[in-house]
């Protein structure tokens, strides 16, 4: 059985289709990740999937629970860390995870000792008394994150759960993710940056103007949808060497003064460039952001 | 009764700001009670059979709590929905809309229930209201802040931004306080316009207190008992409706 399962998932909103069609199924334990630009869908897509927005068309089945009909038993046992942090301002730390407890009935009396436990998780213990405008925004992140888990839930959404935060912060989140999932919880997580999907998710799904236009394995997709090598090129004379190397690789690219060139192979085109001084380049292996630049395009979305 | 939650929310951050809340609930109206009560006071002679300062004070008691729930269903309500974004956290917990809309409704309800009965105290203690009668105008209070706070609501959630509740504010309570018995008895006015503050929910707030703290039981009880029931029922129906549409369409 599937942990989420989405089938031909349609929203409109007056004349535009924001989703049109999406079809998801995310096995239990695993990490999934939500990929697309901006204006995609994705969030709508969640929200779909938590019941709190109804479709225009589709059925969607969450740990069991057919949604939107049955999306408040389903909601006991799952979390969610929204793109915008909306801690409650007026509460320390500690009434934050209080207060929030409540909302799931969770028995006041055992509820300190899982605090302390969700505190420590998020690297927050001995600031339980701190008010929410005293944290940084890693801090605020770490807290929604224990917010979401204070119904032990099976699930977790997350969406864009890295966004605005500094290496130090980003990798920190990164690692408790994966305690998560080793905790056996499911997680499904939206983001735009595919270093973050490429460490964390098991499988991703490409979502572009409300459709899912190429799911698999980070390593899958590579290896379906693009060439392995990438040389990236850039400096004087870069139009000239562009149409040499149109000759040598399958596939040429061009974005702002950079050439990006995508090969099997790429030692032809390297010989090319020994030896030029004006030219300077990266041969580096190709990632799942080609894929994702390939499959949406290199426009800019906003 | 999943919106107690929502309820002990409200009620915690209230308990953390508790001096500024009610000193801004319950500053404006008793000075304007005791200010006009005594200026006003001065100059009249009994008004319906009773001290100016005792009639003004069963007004001050009604429109005071219409203010603190409409505030509070309005302006703080908005800040949780929109800017703080609260009722969407909420709603990743298993509590559905209505869920967020009865706990922000009896809260407003409940605050301004304790702006009107501090008044009813404060009044007491002026030696305005002596009867043990008084005590009945403590239901009644709750029951106009459940009826405006219900109101207010739909104001809320058909609001887009801040200046929405200023035309509600400026259009709809200014005139009502004026022509539905709170400073002067509404009988005075011309007949329409007695019409038009005997179908708004004030009037009848007014119509039940008054008598109360005068040691009588009202004219007509059932009636304006009904009127601010219906409105507490229909606005709170009206804001769970549009409420629904605004957050899960």
């Amino acid at each position: 059985m599937s942990a989420l399962r989405a089938r031909a998932l349609r929203k409109r909103y007056g004349e535009a289709e924001v989703v049109s069609g999406v079809e998801l199924d995310v096995a239990p334990g695993e990490c999934f990740g939500l990929l697309g630009p901006n204006g995609a869908g994705k969030t709508t897509t969640l929200s779909m999937c938590l019941g709190l927005t109804h479709p225009d068309g589709g059925e969607i089945e969450l740990l069991g629970e057919p949604v939107p009909f049955r999306a408040r038993q389903a909601r006991r046992r799952v979390g969610v860390v929204p793109q915008f942090d909306n801690l409650d301002p007026d509460f320390t730390v500690r009434e934050n995870l209080v207060v929030y407890a409540r909302y799931f009935d969770i028995p006041e009396n055992g509820i300190k000792d899982r605090i302390a436990g969700l505190l420590d998780f998020a690297g927050l213990a001995g600031r339980e008394d701190a008010r929410i405008n005293t944290l940084s925004g890693g801090m605020k992140r770490r807290l929604t994150l224990a917010r979401a888990l204070v119904n032990d839930p099976q699930l977790l959404f997350m969406d864009e759960p890295t966004t605005g935060l500094d290496p130090q912060a980003r990798h920190l989140i990164w690692e408790r993710l994966r305690r998560l999932t080793q905790e056996g919880r499911t997680l499904v997580l939206t983001t735009h940056f595919m270093e973050e999907a490429e460490r964390l998710c098991q499988r991703i799904a490409i979502m572009d103007r409300g459709r899912i236009i190429a799911a698999g394995t980070p390593r899958a997709l590579i290896a379906e949808h693009i060439e392995a090598q990438v040389v990236e090129v850039h400096g004087n004379g870069y139009d000239a060497w562009m149409e040499r190397a149109r000759s040598l690789a399958p596939r040429v690219e061009r974005a702002g003064d950079t050439v990006f060139v995508y090969a099997s192979d790429a030692s032809p085109v390297l010989a090319t460039l020994r030896g030029q001084s004006e030219l300077s380049y990266l041969h580096r292996a190709a990632s799942l952001e080609d894929v994702f630049l390939k499959l949406t395009g290199r426009d800019l979305r906003d | 009764m999943r919106w107690i939650a929502v309820w002990r929310r409200n009620f915690l951050v209230w308990r953390k700001l508790v001096v500024a809340s009610v000193l801004s609930n319950l500053a404006d109206p008793l000075i304007l009670l005791f200010g006009l009560g005594y200026g006003l006071g001065a100059l009249l002679p009994s008004v319906e059979g009773m001290s100016y300062m005792a009639f003004f004070a069963a007004g001050t008691l009604c429109s005071a709590t219409m203010f603190t729930a409409s505030f509070e269903s309005m302006f703080s309500g908005f800040s949780r929905m929109h800017g703080q974004k609260t009722w969407d956290a909420i709603l990743y917990a298993p509590l559905v809309i209505d869920d967020v809309v009865a706990g922000e409704v009896v809260w407003a309800a409940s605050k301004a229930w304790l702006s009107g009965s501090t008044i009813l105290a404060v009044a007491a203690v002026a030696g305005l209201a002596s009867s043990p009668l008084v005590l009945l105008a403590l239901p009644v209070a709750f029951l106009v802040g459940l009826a405006f706070a219900a109101v207010g609501l739909i104001m809320t959630v058909l609001a887009k931004n801040w200046d929405f509740f200023s035309f509600y504010m400026t259009l709809v309570m200014t005139p009502m306080t004026m022509i539905s018995g709170v400073f002067f008895p509404a009988d005075q006015l011309p007949r329409p316009i007695q019409i038009v503050a005997e179908v708004l929910p004030l009037y009848h707030g007014v119509e039940l207190v008054r008598p109360l703290m005068a040691g009588r039981l009202p004219d007509d009880a059932l009636l304006h008992v009904a009127v601010l029931l219906g409105y507490a029922a229909a606005g709170y129906a009206m804001a769970i409706t549009f409420a629904r549409r605004r957050f899960s369409a």
